[in-house]
């Protein structure tokens, strides 16, 4: 039925050969019939030799139609093969094709005879058309044949060098076919590989790759020199090309880099479940640390993470594990979106998909949490999809969630799929171990399901039930007694098991209820399954010891019925137990351990995911997927202690990306890294404003500035950016080097300089609050020229200060990327924050961030805010205080806490919060920091920890907490060296936004976009003080950090705000009517914020 | 080797339950089930199985492509152009041309003209030179296409996926959306699409020809689009917003303890549905195998019961607000057969046209790179997804 492999079956080569076969039972006759005319007869097969010796080129297109149709079906037609190598000359190229199919299928076979057609083979290896050549070189190296093994090495040698990228590619192929079919040429093949390795364009990257992966898998040697342009090169190559270069990239990267796991241990637990990946900040946070991650290392991260966004699955997942694999924890979670997604797509993609997030979900719960839901299981869905949701929802299983997760799993009990209702008892009864809280009452629920109709939900529940009270054998006879009352209508023998073991092992609870069991089963013993008279011996056994008098005779009839069973286990068993307790002359010593060894505690088992022990296998691979090491699997090494010489991997000159490619359509496509994350430059980049202009200008004044211009000139002239990029590497890192020599000097020097940027800026962003647009800059141009020119002349000094290239302080383009995106944000965002005494951000020596540094960084929270209007600092800044801990509760130890309304610098999804402290007792407290949080997801950033709390003193610490745009209470425990109490902070509606500039145009438009659904509003009656427009404003100020959208309507008022996870617009529209009544209107796509800040602000007017 | 995968379908009972990937004494299987076919590949060695499934569908989508459909009996009528895509498709194992538009090119789709007229002139359907897009930096678009009317035309649907309790309240429900286009536009048109509310959009994943720089910046589509159809964009709307639920179901159930009866009655109201008119609702119901018949009353639409899948499929069309359609009746279980331990979950099918439910608008397409005025459209339409009611 099967059509039969359409190629042969090369060992070594990850095949796949397609076939279609049918789903009910083969009914071929139908079709068969219609080529029945020369299926079988072999006098047939001479009617085709006639018509592909004619002349007419359309009857011997014919013939071979027929034989390809004879191949398909398995049927021979060897005998051909002189008649059709004839026709590999021709000119038709169809015809010609099907030759090639046919030799192919068969010169393997028939030796000689395919010799024949190598001559042609060679001429047109010479075509002037690249299309035969490639074509030439591909039938040629499918030719199975060893004696022209030497005229491939050398047509493959030939190819490597030619013109066309197309026909290198076909060469690239080539080798791995030579290699199977002769595997001592390895070593010329290599020769090839590494020159193709060489090759720039992106046609070829995937294909010699592969080749790599096939031949030399273990020369990572070679790939040092190709590695950074592998990785720019990354984006443009084809998908499938894609995953086979990501997954070389994996293994590399474990063997030349260290691990950025170590140090990020402390942090992990701040940034749990931290999807908003703003790769600068963290980057910003990393150089504070020892652990310097390798810019190369950096550079692969990057310049993989947009291919999350592809369509092929397979590419997605081949990020996906190359970030769990080499990714600092923290950034892992970036992936999980977009595996989620891949959940959507075909049954055979979620099922790959499921199994590697069952195993992720094993050691990162908080990965997947928030996406629970995704993993509801459907009556529709196949059963393995099934089960590996199961197992996943129950990894997630954590006090938070299982109370959701359990109700979920009772709709599933009830399933109409039997297997998947007993796996999901098994699940429960994994929840059930795994989380204490809810132990009894998934003991209790299990109970219940007892008493189901339905046999093999019973027999699940009982075995679940066994394993549970051994992890608790407590007071649960009542449990015991019940079961043994159903003993009687249960039939499964895994489940009477069960049932006899509990009893034995827990005898002495059910004293009267045990021996009475035995009688029974001692009637029936003859007829019980094996494994159910084992448990019989066994319980006869235990009960001979504990409660010899009731139950001598009952065991001693139980072991004559065993010693004659059929089953020698169950005779060997019997005689086993018979020496051990019952004591005669010839038993030793051993008769007086008897109760020792049978009664003795036995440890519970623990109930552990299936999904357990996979993560030896790197995740995506075949190996993974089966759990079996697959042939050909190359291990993933563990990260070097010390990193390899990273130089290796420099290269002198880089020449330009694509010579090859014609650029056409994606000239604008990243390819250098160095653009991915900034994103003004982009902007200025392809915006023709003046006012992008100024702004780039003065932002190139930064320390790596070169970096910048160097991307910047690629746009035009790739020729020369592989120079530049390289060039500022060098002398960033000098720079670098050299600052941290003369920090403090610097510090200085920088502040003041900051200082003018900053007041230039405020001037710019007077005149013309759009930044990007091309609105008039006037005078905003020249001052801002000015400080660059300041700046300029500053960064020259250092650059030129002789730099001591140590290799631990060496740092390149990706080192340097934060500083910039500090500096333009600052200048942008940061306008009347002069307050702060800013020291250097570039500071990578202190550990510790200084509280100076902290509000340095302000800035950076507000990088990926990319639309015209910017969130700015508040106008209005509250002082609305709220109790945290109150002494009387504290022991002396209190809390208060109030929002400060700035941008949080730790995340900008977050929720800025500053927190005093006081002591009022009479004791100093010792290391006051936070403890657990609840809901275990919630993302907080504590504060340092607060080592010592002098008697009346109190201490301002701030932190960071991501509400997720709701007004849920975060709950957590402040925590002394001594005590711990638990506190909560709920904000209120308006201080979970961000205040956003807008004009009064943006703000209509804006508005037209959130009408309907998105627009709720109200009228209200406003206390009379309240009506003047400054005591309105005053008041929405107080309730909602929002920003005033001047108008030029008297009785219109606007403000604008952003929520602060998700950046959803607020817009609040206040219009007033007459006699102190108004129309309060909040246009936004989060309604329940919207009612709730309507609430509050109509409490807030209303009120005087 | 191919026995193995048969055995292990018998085992799985239903061939969707045949895992994807099998291990056999010398080989691994890896296999989709599609259209009632398996579409299988073999390896010796370690490959990400991904990259193989997602290979097969590319396979199978081809032939959708190429035949109309992909059954069976066109892959055995076809059986030359099957051998020849294959054979541009892949090469020693390692995919080579999977755009639709390059193997285009390359093997021309069967159609009955061109068969004649092969058969006439001795014309071939393959062609003669290596397809442009197979260098180009645009893969998939063949240069010097030329159409006498330019038109672009791009439909957002967007399928909710929900999955609502006994009570009627929302257990999970999210929104998937795709834009599909079809362009049919001369020369080198580089297109922008721009959004209204681009925010909504939580997760994309695009067609390569999307330049994911400016979404990033911009969040505008910027593209050099594939001749013909092509899906440009699969979304997600993010979950924090709430997902409007079109349709109610009121439902009612229930199987008597004793005796060989049932009872059944639904009925279906409109809910969200933004002032649009619900179509195409269609009602499934896998009933328990112990059913084994209905006999119903619909007052609208039409039922069949398939008695050996014990499907029960109610296909209603237009909803009416005014005259809700419900359906109810007697179900008759086997005599003897203990009650079904679990009410058997509705399964809905919906179509709301003009209306893309989570709000998501076209803002505008612009055209540059060409001279003339392309014919622009955009359709937006709301179906059910996996939308399921649990009894």
């Amino acid at each position: 039925m099967s059509t039969g492999a359409l190629y042969n079956d090369q060992p070594g080569g990850a095949e796949a050969a397609v076939e279609a076969g049918q789903e009910t039972t083969p009914t071929s006759s139908g079709t068969g019939a219609a080529f029945g005319l020369f299926s079988s007869d072999f006098k047939k097969n001479e009617d085709l030799k006639e018509m592909l010796e004619s002349n007419k080129e359309s009857l011997k297109l014919e013939a071979m139609k027929r034989i390809v149709q004879l191949i398909s079906k398995g049927k021979k037609s060897s005998d051909l093969f002189p008649a059709v190598v004839k026709n590999v000359a021709s000119k038709n190229i169809e015809l010609k094709k099907l030759v090639y199919v046919y030799l192919v299928r068969y010169a393997e076979e028939q030796q000689d005879l395919a010799l024949l057609s190598i001559s042609t083979f060679q001429r047109a290896l010479k075509d002037p058309n690249q299309f035969i050549r490639a074509s030439a070189l591909r039938v040629l190296s499918s030719i199975r044949v060893p004696i022209i093994v030497p005229i491939m090495m050398l047509a493959i040698k030939e190819a490597a060098s030619d013109l066309s990228p197309y026909v290198r590619k076909t060469s690239a192929h080539a080798i791995q076919k030579l290699y199977s079919l002769d595997a001592d040429q390895k070593e010329h093949l290599i020769e090839v590989i590494e020159k193709l390795l060489k090759d720039k364009s992106t046609l070829v990257a995937g294909s010699v790759v592969m080749a790599f992966e096939e031949v030399c898998p273990d020369r990572i040697d070679l790939i040092h020199k190709n590695y950074r342009k592998l990785c720019n090169l990354l984006v443009d190559v084809e998908e499938w090309g894609q995953v086979v270069i990501i997954n070389m990239l994996t293994r590399y990267a474990r063997t030349q880099f260290t691990s950025p796991w170590k140090e990020d241990a402390v942090f992990d637990d701040n940034e749990k479940a931290f999807y908003d990946s703003d790769s600068e900040e963290k980057q910003g946070q990393k150089e504070a640390k020892p652990y310097i991650m390798d810019p190369d290392h950096r550079l692969l991260l990057r310049n993989t993470k947009p291919l999350l966004q592809s369509r092929n699955t397979a590419v997605v997942m081949a990020v996906a594990q190359l970030y769990w694999h080499l990714a600092p924890k923290h950034e892992v979670s970036i992936v999980t979106k977009s595996l989620v997604r891949l959940l959507r797509s075909h049954r055979e993609v979620q099922y790959v998909v499921l199994e590697n997030i069952a195993t992720m979900s094993i050691q990162r719960k908080g990965m997947f949490e928030p996406y629970m839901k995704s993993f509801y299981v459907r009556s529709t869905d196949a059963t393995h999809i099934k089960t590996l949701k199961l197992e996943i929802l129950t990894n997630l299983a954590n006090e938070a969630n299982i109370s959701t997760i359990l109700r979920e799993f009772q709709t599933y009990v009830k399933s109409q799929d039997k297997a998947f209702a007993a796996a999901t008892i098994q699940a429960i009864g994994r929840c059930a171990t795994n989380i204490s809280e809810v132990t009894d009452t998934c003991l209790n629920g299990l109970v219940l399901l007892l008493s189901n109709r339905d046999e093999t939900v019973v027999a699940e529940s009982v075995v679940v039930i066994k394993k549970l009270l051994q992890t608790q054998p407590t007071q649960h006879s009542d449990i015991i007694k019940h079961m043994a009352k159903l003993f009687d209508n249960i039939t499964v023998p895994m489940a009477r098991a069960s049932i006899l073991w509990l009893m034995g092992e827990y005898c002495e609870r059910v004293p009267k209820i045990a021996p009475d069991v035995l009688r029974k089963m001692a009637k029936s013993f003859t007829s019980e399954e094996d494994i159910v008279k084992l448990q019989t011996v066994n319980l006869a056994a235990k009960l001979y010891l504990t409660n010899s008098k009731q139950t001598k005779l009952l065991t001693q009839y139980i072991l004559n019925l065993g010693k004659y069973d059929q089953n020698y286990d169950i005779r060997d068993r019997t005689r086993f137990i018979r020496q051990l307790i019952v004591p005669n002359e010839k038993s030793g010593t051993l008769n007086k351990y008897a109760r020792r060894i049978l009664l003795a505690s036995k440890p519970a088992p623990v109930l552990e995911s299936a999904f357990k022990d996979r993560d030896r296998f790197q995740l995506g691979t075949l190996s993974h997927s089966l759990n079996v090491k697959a042939a050909g699997y190359q291990e993933l090494s563990d990260w070097p202690a010390v990193a390899p010489d990273p130089s290796v991997r420099n290269v002198e000159v880089i020449e330009p990306v694509r010579e090859w490619a014609p650029s056409v359509g994606k000239a604008k496509q990243p390819k250098s890294d160095d653009k991915f994350y900034s994103d003004d430059e982009e902007k200025e980049e392809e915006g023709s404003g003046s006012g992008s202009e100024d702004s780039s200008s003065s932002s190139s004044g930064s320390s790596s500035s070169s970096e910048e211009s160097g991307s910047e000139s690629e746009e035009e002239s790739s020729e020369e950016s592989g120079k530049t990029s390289s060039d500022s590497g060098k002398s960033s890192s000098g720079s670098e080097a050299s600052s941290s020599e003369s920090e403090p000097e610097q510090k200085k020097k920088k502040r003041t300089k900051k200082a003018t940027q900053r007041k230039s800026k405020q001037s710019a962003a007077d005149s013309d609050s759009d930044e990007n647009g091309s609105g008039p800059v006037g005078k905003t141009s020249s001052s801002s020229a000015e400080s660059s020119s300041e700046s300029d002349s500053e960064e020259d000094s250092d650059v030129d200060s002789p730099p001591p290239p140590s290799p631990p302080q060496k740092k390149t383009v990706a080192k340097t990327k934060p500083k910039v995106e500090v500096k333009t944000k600052k200048e942008v965002s940061l306008l009347d924050l002069d307050d702060f005494s800013p020291a250097p951000p570039s500071a990578p020596k202190s550990s510790v961030f200084s509280s100076s540094l902290l509000s340095d960084l302000e800035g950076l929270s507000l990088s990926n805010v990319s639309s015209a209007m910017q969130v700015t600092t508040p106008s209005f800044g509250p002082v609305k205080t709220y109790e945290l801990l109150h002494h009387m509760t504290g022991k002396g130890f209190s809390a208060k806490y109030h929002f400060p309304r700035q941008p949080c610098l730790y995340q900008p999804s977050m929720v800025a919060v500053q927190v005093i402290l006081t002591n009022s007792s009479d004791h100093s407290l010792e290391e006051i920091h936070i403890g657990d949080r609840s809901p275990a997801s919630l993302n907080i950033h504590c504060f340092n920890t607060v080592e010592r709390l002098e008697p009346g003193a109190s201490v301002t610490v701030s932190m960071g907490i991501d509400f997720s745009d709701s007004t849920q209470a975060a709950n957590f425990q402040l925590c002394t060296k001594e005590d711990q109490f638990s506190v909560s902070i709920q904000p209120a509606v308006g201080e979970l936004l961000m205040p956003s500039t807008m004009t009064e145009p943006d703000f209509c438009n804006e508005q037209k976009k959130l009408m309907g659904m998105n627009e709720t509003s109200a009228s209200i009656t406003m206390a009379t003080a309240n009506t003047s427009k400054q005591n309105i404003s005053k008041q929405v100020l107080s309730v909602a950090n929002v920003g005033v959208v001047s108008s030029g309507q008297n009785d219109l008022q606007r403000f604008a705000g952003r929520t602060v996870s998700s950046g959803a617009l607020v817009l609040v529209t206040l219009e007033l009517r007459e006699a102190s009544t108004a129309l309060l209107t909040i246009n936004t796509e989060k309604s329940v914020m919207a009612s709730m800040l309507l609430r509050d602000l109509k409490q807030a007017l209303s009120q005087s | 080797m191919i026995h193995s995968l048969f055995l292990a379908k018998e085992k799985a009972g239903d061939p969707e339950n045949v895992a994807p990937v099998l291990q056999t004494p010398h080989h691994y299987l890896i296999s989709i089930y599609r259209d009632k076919l398996f579409f299988v590949s073999v390896t010796q060695t370690e490959v990400p199985p991904l990259f193989v499934i997602e290979f097969l569908h590319r396979v199978a989508d081809t032939f959708q492509d190429y035949f109309g459909e992909c059954s069976e009996s066109v892959i055995k009528d076809n059986t030359v152009t099957v051998y020849e895509l294959l054979e541009e498709m892949l090469d020693n194992g390692f995919p080579l041309a999977t755009e639709s538009n390059v193997l285009k090119e390359m093997i021309r789709p069967p159609t009955i003209l061109r068969s004649v007229v092969n058969t006439l002139t001795g014309g071939s359907n393959v062609g003669g030179t290596l397809p442009t897009g197979q260098l180009s930096n645009v893969p998939w678009r063949r240069v010097g296409v030329k159409y006498t009317n330019n038109e672009a035309y791009f439909d957002v649907i967007e399928e909710i996926d929900a999955i609502l309790d006994k009570s009627g309240t929302t257990v999970f429900a999210e929104i998937q959306g795709v834009i599909e286009a079809c362009v049919k536009l001369s020369g080198m048109p580089d297109l922008t699409l721009s959004f209204m509310n681009p925010r909504l959009l939580d997760d994309v994943s695009f067609h390569p020809c999307v330049r994911f720089k400016r979404w990033e910046s911009e969040r505008v589509l910027s593209f050099i689009p594939p001749d013909g159809n092509f899906r440009l964009l699969s979304y997600h709307v993010s979950s924090q917003n709430l997902v409007a639920i079109p349709v109610y179901v009121k439902q009612n159930i229930s199987f008597l303890e004793t005796g060989s009866c049932g009872r059944l009655d639904i009925t279906i109201g409109p809910k969200q549905t933004m002032g649009k008119m619900v179509e195409s609702l269609m009602v499934t119901i896998p009933m328990p195998k112990s059913v084994l018949n209905v006999n119903l009353i619909a007052t609208q639409g039409t039922y069949t019961f398939d008695l050996s899948t014990k499907v029960l499929l109610w296909d209603i069309g237009k909803l009416n607000p005014q005259k809700l359609p419900n359906l109810r009746g007697s179900l008759s279980v086997q005599p003897g057969a203990p009650k079904p331990e679990e009410n058997p979950s509705i399964n809905i099918d919906l179509k709301i046209q003009q209306l893309a439910i989570s709000g998501l608008k076209v803002s505008r397409l612009d055209m540059y790179g060409e001279k003339y005025k392309p014919f622009k459209g955009v359709k937006y339409v709301t179906k059910a997804g996996k939308f399921q009611v649990r009894t």
